[in-house]
C-alpha cells in the first residue's frame, strides 16, 4: 500500500469509515454504514444500488447537507484534497460547496427557482464565489451555457425555466453546476427524469465536460446503462453499506459478491434475453432494522451460516476489486492456507 | 396465438389549443395521435415504445374508453367500440382493465385491499358480497400475496406488493386484455424482475392479452410479442420483438436502442446518437416528423410523409429508406 502512494498522487477524494444515522421514533437508522472509498482526480466512480441502499445519502454526506435533526453524520472521515470537510466550520464548507464540490440533483424543474431567470441562476455560484468580476459576468455566463449546449445563448439569459424543454433544463443545471470550476462533481440519477435519446446526449455531454476540466464525478444510479457510460469504477450499495466495488469492465463480465450477480440478472437488458429472470426473492431491508451479519443474508442464494451472524470484512480479490462477502473471505484464507503449505 | 382480439383502424386525436378563459378561439391542434393502426391477438403482448409525448398513452386512454377518436376507429372482436352500448359495453368494460405506473396512486388510501379488489367485480359484475369475497381470495392468490392481506391498507405494502394488488384489481374480472402503463418504471431493480415474471407467469396461465406502454426497451423486449415504435403521434416501426430488437430498420428505432444499450465510456463514438428534441406536437415537421433530427434525412423526408408499408412479414417501416 505505501509503495503505491508514493508513487501514485494522493486521491482527490478519501471517504473513510463514513457513518450516518438518522435518530427517528422508528429506532435508529443506519443510512450510511461504514462506507469507505477513494476517488482520483479525473476519475468517476458510480454508486449503484436500489432506492434506500444509502448511495445519496452517502453524497450528501460529503457535502455535509444530511437532513437535521433526524440525520447525523456519526463518524468517519471526507478527505478532500486531504482537508477532513467533517472538521472544519460551516463558514469553510460553504466555500466548497458549488466551488470545489458542485452537485446535480434528479430533477432540474426543481432545481430550477422558476421566478429566476436563467441567467441569473447561472451566474449565482460565480458571484457568490467571486469567480470573475462583474464587468465579465455576463460573458462567463454565455460561455457557459454555450459550453452546455445552448443555442443562441445570449439571447436567453433572461428567459425563465418554463421556456427551457427538460434536457435544456438539465444542461442548464449542468451550467451551474461547472460554473464555478469545482474539481469534483457529485450527479445524483441526473438523467432519469430525461427521455432516451435526450439522455444519450447529455452523457455525451457530461463525458466531454469531464474529459476537458479533468473533473471528478461521483454518479448515483440505479441504472446500468448508464452507469457504463460515465463511470470507470463502480461501488455497489446495499443497506447502507458498499458490497462490491470494482471496475466497470469487472462489473459486467466477473461481479463476485452474490447481490451485484443476481441485480445484474434481475435487470432487463437490451443486449440479451432471458425467459424469466432469476429474481431476488423478498426486498431490500428497512435501515431501521437491519438483520444481524450480512444484510443481504436473508435474500441470498448462497448464505452461509456465519453469514446471519457476522458482517463480512472487505476483501481484496484483484486489482481494484473489492468484495464484502463471507464466500470470497474464505477463498481468500483457503488459498492463504494453500500457499503457505506449498511453501513449507 | 389466436385471432385478434382488439384492432385499431386508423385511429387519431386531436386535442383543440385554445386561447383565453371566456372568449377563447381555437388557435391550432394538438396532433397527439396520427393514423395510427395495430392489433392484438388473443394472449398476445404488443409493445407501444416511445419517448414522451408521442401519443402512447393518449392511445392506450382511447383503447379504456377514457378518451373518444377523433378519427378512425377500434375494434373490440370485430366490434366498432363507437358502436358500443349497453350489455356490450359494460362486457366490454369489464373484460379491459388497466395496471397504471404509481400504485402509490392508483389505490384509494381508504380503501381496504379487499375492496379495492373486490369493486370492479361489484360494479361490472354483480356479484354477491360472498362471491366477491372468494374471488378477491382467489386473484391475491394468482399474483402470489396472502388471502388474509385482503383486511389491510395499501401503505401496508411496499412498492413491489402495491403493484401485484393493482394487478389483482385488474384480473378480478376475467378480463382478457390488461393496458400496461409503465407498470413497472417506479419499481427498483430487484422487484421490476418479479413483477415482469409475474406478467408472464399470468398472461401464460390465463392467456391474457397486454397492451404495454413504456418508454423503457428493455422491459419491451422481454415483456413484448410484437413491438410498435412511435413517434410524434404516428407508428414509425412495427415488428416482431425479436426482429426489431436484433435489427432496427427505422433511424428513429435504432436511435432508442443505441441509447439504451449499456455501452463502455470510450466506444460511444460509433453510436448514433441523435441531435435535437421532439418537435411540438401543435406544428409537427412537414414530410416526415423525424426529419429535422434523423443524420440519414434525404431532400425528399421533408416534403414527403413516407407511410408505414409492410417491408418483409411481419414488419411495417415508415421510412423513404426503405
Amino acid at each position: 500500500m505505501d509503495t503505491e502512494s508514493s508513487t501514485t498522487p494522493a486521491p482527490l477524494l478519501e471517504v473513510k469509515d463514513l457513518r450516518t444515522y438518522f435518530y427517528t421514533r422508528s429506532g435508529t437508522g443506519r443510512a450510511v454504514d461504514g462506507v469507505s472509498f477513494t476517488l482520483k482526480q479525473g476519475e468517476s466512480l458510480g454508486l449503484l444500488g436500489e432506492s434506500g441502499c444509502g448511495k445519496s445519502m452517502t453524497s450528501l454526506s460529503i457535502l455535509r447537507l444530511v437532513p437535521r435533526p433526524a440525520g447525523r453524520i456519526v463518524s468517519g472521515q471526507v478527505l478532500f484534497r486531504g482537508r477532513d470537510l467533517l472538521r472544519i466550520s460551516e463558514q469553510d464548507m460553504r466555500r466548497v460547496r458549488g466551488k470545489e464540490i458542485a452537485m446535480i440533483l434528479q430533477d432540474p424543474l426543481s432545481t430550477l427557482n422558476p421566478v429566476f431567470t436563467i441567467g441569473n441562476q447561472v451566474a449565482e455560484p460565480l458571484r457568490v464565489h467571486g469567480v470573475v468580476s462583474r464587468s465579465r459576468l455576463w460573458e462567463r455566463v454565455s460561455k457557459l451555457l454555450s459550453l452546455v449546449r445552448i443555442p443562441a445563448p445570449e439571447s436567453r439569459l433572461k428567459d425563465y425555466p418554463h421556456q427551457f424543454s427538460g434536457g435544456m433544463r438539465q444542461r442548464v443545471v449542468g451550467a451551474t453546476a461547472i460554473a464555478a470550476g469545482p474539481r469534483l462533481l457529485i450527479a445524483d440519477e441526473p438523467t432519469t427524469s430525461l427521455d432516451v435519446t435526450i439522455q444519450a446526449q447529455y452523457l455525451r455531454l457530461l463525458k466531454e465536460l469531464q474529459r476537458e476540466s479533468n473533473l471528478s464525478i461521483i454518479y448515483i444510479t440505479h441504472d446500468l446503462a448508464t452507469l457504463a457510460r460515465i463511470c470507470d469504477r463502480v461501488a455497489v450499495m446495499y443497506a447502507g453499506k458498499i458490497v462490491e466495488q470494482l471496475t466497470v469492465e469487472a462489473l459486467f463480465e466477473r461481479p463476485a459478491h452474490p447481490y451485484t450477480e443476481a441485480l445484474l440478472q434481475s435487470v432487463p437488458r437490451m443486449d440479451r434475453k432471458v425467459h424469466r429472470f432469476a429474481s431476488i426473492e423478498g426486498s431490500p431491508p428497512v435501515v431501521y432494522d437491519l438483520p444481524p451479519g450480512c444484510a443481504f443474508a436473508p435474500r441470498c442464494p448462497k448464505a452461509m451460516d456465519i453469514c446471519r451472524s457476522e458482517s463480512p470484512p472487505a476483501t481484496r480479490i484483484g486489482a481494484d476489486h473489492h468484495v464484502s462477502c463471507w464466500l470470497h473471505e474464505k477463498d481468500e484464507h483457503e488459498s492463504h492456507a494453500a500457499g503457505s503449505q506449498e511453501r513449507q | 396465438m389466436s385471432p385478434t382480439l382488439l384492432e385499431a383502424r386508423n385511429v387519431s386525436k386531436r386535442f383543440p389549443v385554445t386561447k383565453g378563459l371566456i372568449l377563447g378561439g381555437n388557435v391550432g391542434w394538438i396532433h397527439a395521435v396520427e393514423d395510427v393502426s395495430f392489433h392484438i391477438d388473443g394472449g398476445e403482448t404488443l409493445g407501444l415504445v416511445g419517448e414522451s409525448g408521442c401519443g402512447k398513452s393518449t392511445t392506450a386512454r382511447m383503447v379504456l374508453l377514457l378518451e373518444r377518436p377523433t378519427g378512425g376507429e377500434m375494434l373490440y372482436e370485430g366490434v366498432s367500440l363507437q358502436e358500443m352500448s349497453g350489455a356490450d359495453l359494460q362486457r366490454y368494460r369489464s373484460t379491459v382493465q388497466a395496471v397504471f405506473q404509481d400504485p402509490q396512486s392508483s389505490l384509494n388510501p381508504r380503501m381496504r385491499v379487499g375492496d379495492i379488489v373486490g369493486e370492479p367485480l361489484e360494479v361490472n359484475a354483480g356479484l354477491p358480497r360472498r362471491a366477491v369475497r372468494e374471488r378477491v381470495a382467489e386473484v391475491l392468490k394468482d399474483v402470489n400475496l396472502d388471502a388474509a392481506f385482503a383486511q389491510l391498507y395499501p401503505h401496508e405494502f411496499s412498492g413491489g406488493q402495491r403493484q401485484r394488488i393493482a394487478l389483482a384489481r385488474a384480473l378480478a374480472t376475467h378480463s382478457r386484455l390488461i393496458v400496461l402503463d409503465e407498470p413497472v418504471a417506479s419499481l427498483d431493480a430487484s422487484i421490476r424482475s418479479q413483477i415482469i415474471n409475474l406478467l408472464k407467469d399470468l398472461q401464460d396461465q390465463h392467456g391474457l392479452s397486454y397492451l404495454l406502454i413504456t418508454h423503457d426497451l428493455a422491459v419491451s423486449r422481454h415483456l413484448s410479442h410484437r413491438v410498435a415504435v412511435m413517434y410524434l403521434g404516428r407508428i414509425v416501426e412495427e415488428a416482431k420483438a425479436d426482429a426489431l430488437y436484433a435489427e432496427p430498420l427505422h433511424p428513429y428505432t435504432k436511435a432508442l436502442i443505441a441509447a439504451a444499450l449499456p455501452i463502455r465510456a470510450g466506444q460511444e463514438s460509433d453510436e448514433m446518437v441523435v441531435a435535437g428534441e421532439v418537435p411540438n406536437p401543435m406544428d409537427p415537421p412537414s414530410g416526415c416528423g423525424f426529419h429535422p433530427r434523423c443524420p440519414l434525412a434525404m431532400p425528399r423526408c421533408t416534403e414527403d410523409e413516407p407511410a408505414l408499408r409492410e417491408v418483409a412479414p411481419e414488419r411495417r417501416v415508415a421510412c423513404h429508406l426503405f
